[in-house]
């Protein structure tokens, strides 16, 4: 796979300018309280488009699967203050009984 | 910089075992794909970012182009924008920290810090998740590169389920105000709508307006969770 050096080469920049770009864009200013509330906000939007997208999608089709009872069980843990290890414990524990009786 | 709670420490640590597992299958289809060890190594090391690099070896293993792949992996990395802009009041302002705090600000990484709910431990987060997770995918994508097929499918164990779990737990924090939540059901609500008309990466960039809803049903000063005080 000889043009995989190039499309590495490229990935790699390319991530790296896009990971650097939110860090550095707004230099030293000092931000708006409205702009410092969106950015707080920011985090909760994405990451909760990253748990549905990661719990429910199978490519371009929306799916409910063995990932579905992992992300259930989670939040109980969660729900119930579990620590952080209990949490992840409980939903491979889910997902892998309900692949294992499906 | 104050030291880093041990409990902070230990979910960075956790993390990273639980990410490394990812790193295992990473190196496995990776090798799979046809890609050579050091080649499925070296993307772990520079791109350091999973969903991107699962996306650009599978663009590339089904005889896609490199311009593809890159157009692929750079479109699901896309919301790194938005995570840097949502750690810049939390990073330390020096330019050479922030230019080497770049290659490690990843989903995990900016979880961790903006989980804290004292702001001075985001820093400290960051780096422990960050690296920790580092580590962690690296070692993993040598084992399954190097071990390929030998060690068998990571969903049969239900691991596929850790990492929107392991989310699930960093978003808790987040949940506390009002404000956090409708930005989080907001943009979980637009990322689902959006994954059968749009390509892959898509929906989770597109889940940043939900800070916007977010920011709008909770200005600043309105929710006294808001403030910064003990």
């Amino acid at each position: 796979m000889t043009w995989g050096w190039p499309a590495l080469a490229g990935l790699a920049a390319g991530s790296y300018a896009l990971k650097v770009l939110g860090l550095l864009v707004l230099g030293d200013r000092t931000l708006h309280p409205t702009v410092l509330r969106l950015l707080a906000l920011l985090p909760a939007a994405l990451i909760a488009a990253l748990i549905v997208v990661s719990t429910f999608a199978n490519e371009r089709e929306l799916v409910v699967d063995a990932r579905a009872a992992g992300l259930a069980a989670a939040g109980v843990a969660v729900w119930r203050r579990a620590s952080f290890l209990v949490v992840v414990i409980a939903a491979a524990g889910a997902a892998a009984a309900v692949r294992a009786i499906t | 910089m104050p030291p880093t709670p041990p409990a902070v420490r230990r979910a960075a640590v956790t993390l990273g075992a639980a990410v490394g597992v990812f790193g295992v299958s990473f190196g496995v289809v990776a090798t799979g794909a046809g890609l050579s060890v050091p080649m499925a190594c070296a993307f772990s090391l520079f791109v350091f970012t999973g969903a991107t690099q699962f996306a650009a070896v599978g663009v590339l293993a089904s005889g896609g182009s490199p311009v593809a792949a890159i157009a692929t992996g750079l479109l699901l990395g896309a919301r790194h924008i938005g995570y840097g802009l949502a750690l810049h009041p939390l990073l330390p302002r020096s330019r050479r920290r922030r230019l080497l705090a770049a290659q490690f600000l990843i989903d995990e990484s900016t979880a961790m810090a903006t989980a804290q709910t004292d702001k001075r431990n985001a820093a400290g987060a960051f780096w422990w998740a960050g690296l920790s997770v580092f580590v962690a995918w690296n070692l993993g994508t040598a084992v399954g590169a190097v071990f390929g097929d030998a060690l068998g499918d990571p969903a049969d164990l239900g691991l596929d389920a850790v990492f929107p779990a392991a989310f699930l737990a960093l978003l808790a924090p987040h949940l506390r105000d009002a404000g956090g939540r409708a930005a989080a059901l907001s943009g979980a609500a637009l990322a689902l709508t959006l994954v059968p008309f749009t390509p892959a990466g898509v929906p989770i960039v597109a889940g940043a307006i939900g800070a916007l809803v977010g920011l709008r049903l909770a200005p600043p000063g309105a929710d006294p969770a808001d403030s910064d005080a003990p």
